[in-house]
């Protein structure tokens, strides 16, 4: 096998807080190759974001390397692209204007990316929405903008914590297609931080278990089902059959003093 | 009606800045004319009430020297209007200059202070002080010191009353950062002056007008003060001038002057609210 294209070795993180130390991740570590669609997916406050963040370069690790391309990680890079659990965009701004806004931060020009972001407007269901100002779109529009801030910029890994948790079941199966086709399309390295199994299992090639905090990794489980794959995948009992032994492991990785559920 | 039905589509940060989100309103608020139908129900107030206090006065008999009737207010606003206009200059030099001066230098300090939060929590008393105290007080002091002629103890008066209220305004503005934001422009390499102009700033400037309207407004206010307590130029000078004399209805001119500055004003920040900062409505 070559070198893996995006590489964790060890990542460990402890937060300072008032209260005192919170250790979110201990001794974290995978690899990644070009092209793959990974989810890390766990309870809530395992320290997925944390992993995701310091891959981003935004809070670096306490201990531990992130390597994307051979260079590791310590702070925010052009090739990273993030999206975020809310579609961030900034509101004083209409639709192309926040999708050009990461050509205003580099000082790059726009001009040889405009055929591409104009189809890709037009792919993600936003054309004749370009002079809308945020506030008159819905939040599943939003975040189609965001989508496209990101994928227009065209970064080589995308990071996506959350993304679409904030949004209704039926945007949310929607725009999981679409982040399906968007990828096929454009063979990004993507890391899709989640709490839901089956968003988990419908997207990624891989699903990476964390168990509670301190997250540290306690599965990884490869997903076999071919692509395209279609939302109705996730009502087949194949699909469910995954997902009742993904829902174990992660059952079985939160300690019974913890409360069990969470 | 349709306004009220539009659907209002809630998100984090409209939550999250519910507090600033109130301030920024009195930007929204229906403060310009919108159709011609409303210009038209303002207009027949205004006729109704002058003509109203018009015929009232006319009937009663009332004296001139008591309360001028509306047309002798107008006609004295037209005749006299030579008369007034170098207090009017002198009004507007002293509120123009010494709100530019203020504001700046308020403009300046809360966006150098809200990047260090324990300079922010030690300036910010200082300043309230200088927000609640009535700064017309200096101006005998000020008067006493620079000359009674002078304009610089104006312009050092209205400068100090405007500038705190810009700065406490401007403060809570900046002080509204949206992590995420700052998060995604940081994830593309911003440094911290394009996080300033591209973020910070464009979030606080809702809150900076609001700051400017309120500022500018205090300055008229702190103005004629000091024209009446220091100086013998300026509208506030010629109030103290008229009455003393029984002039009633050159008197009245002037406040209908001093009125028409104010509405000027905010008109203007209402509308460089509209064009900047109309995102937040």
């Amino acid at each position: 096998m070559s070198d893996p294209y995006i590489s964790v070795d060890r990542a460990s993180k402890t937060y300072r807080t008032r209260s005192g130390e919170v250790e979110a991740l201990r001794d974290l570590s995978f690899d990644m190759r070009r092209g793959e669609l990974l989810s890390i997916l766990g309870p809530s406050g395992c320290g997925k974001s944390t992993m995701l963040w310091a891959m981003s370069g935004l809070h670096p690790l306490t201990s531990g390397t992130v390597t994307i391309n051979g260079r590791p990680v310590d702070r925010p890079r052009p090739e990273t692209g993030m999206i975020f659990q809310q579609a961030n965009l900034l509101p004083w701004k209409n639709v192309m204007q926040n999708i050009l806004f990461p050509f205003e931060i580099t000082g790059g020009s726009p001009g040889p990316h405009m055929d591409r972001i104009r189809s890709l407007i037009r792919e993600v269901g936003l054309e004749g929405f370009e002079k809308k100002m945020p506030g008159e779109l819905s939040g599943g529009m939003q975040q189609r903008v965001s989508i496209v801030r990101c994928l227009g910029y065209d970064p080589d890994v995308i990071l996506m914590d959350e993304p679409f948790s904030a949004l209704d079941a039926f945007t949310r199966d929607e725009m999981n297609e679409l982040l399906q086709r968007l990828w096929m399309e454009t063979g990004k390295t993507i890391v899709f931080v989640t709490h839901s199994i089956s968003e988990a299992l419908f997207l990624a090639d891989r699903v990476a278990v964390l168990s509670p905090r301190p997250g540290r990794l306690s599965r990884i489980f490869e997903v076999p089902f071919p692509r395209p794959r279609s939302i109705d995948l996730t009502l087949t009992a194949g699909f469910a059959d995954l997902a009742l032994e993904v829902k174990h492991s992660i059952e079985r990785s939160i300690p019974a003093s913890a409360g069990g559920r969470s | 009606m349709s306004e009220s039905l539009k659907e209002r589509i809630p998100d984090f940060e409209q939550r999250s800045d519910a507090s600033g989100s109130t301030l920024g309103g009195a930007l929204s608020q229906p403060g310009l004319i919108r159709s011609g139908g409303q210009a038209l129900a303002i207009l027949a107030v205004a006729v109704l009430v002058i003509g109203g206090i018009e015929i009232w006065l006319r009937a009663s008999g009332t004296e001139s020297y008591i309360f001028p009737k509306p047309s002798e207010i107008g006609a004295a606003l037209v005749d006299n209007f030579g008369l007034f206009w170098p207090h009017i200059v002198s009004t507007m030099t002293v509120l123009v200059t010494g709100f530019l001066i203020g504001s700046g230098i308020g403009l300046v300090l809360a966006a150098t202070i809200t990047q260090v939060p324990f300079i922010e929590k030690v300036i910010t008393p200082y300043i309230l002080l200088l927000v609640t105290t009535p700064m017309i007080a200096l101006v005998p002091l000020l008067s006493a010191k620079l000359g009674y002629d002078s304009m610089s103890p104006r312009i050092i008066a209205v400068a100090l009353a405007s500038g705190p209220i810009v700065m406490i305004n401007a403060t809570t503005g900046f002080r509204r950062t949206d992590l995420g934001k700052i998060a995604l422009a940081r994830s593309y390499g911003a440094s911290t002056i394009q996080l300033f102009t591209k973020i910070r700033f464009p979030m606080a400037l809702p809150m900076i007008v609001v700051g400017l309207m309120m500022g500018a407004i205090m300055g008229l206010l702190t103005a004629v003060g000091a024209e009446m307590v220091g100086s013998s130029e300026g509208l506030g000078s010629r109030l103290l001038y008229y009455s003393a004399r029984v002039q009633m209805d050159n008197f009245f001119a002037i406040i209908v002057i001093l009125a028409a500055i104010g509405i000027i004003d905010y008109v203007i920040f209402t509308l460089i609210g509209r064009k900047w900062a109309s995102w937040e409505a």
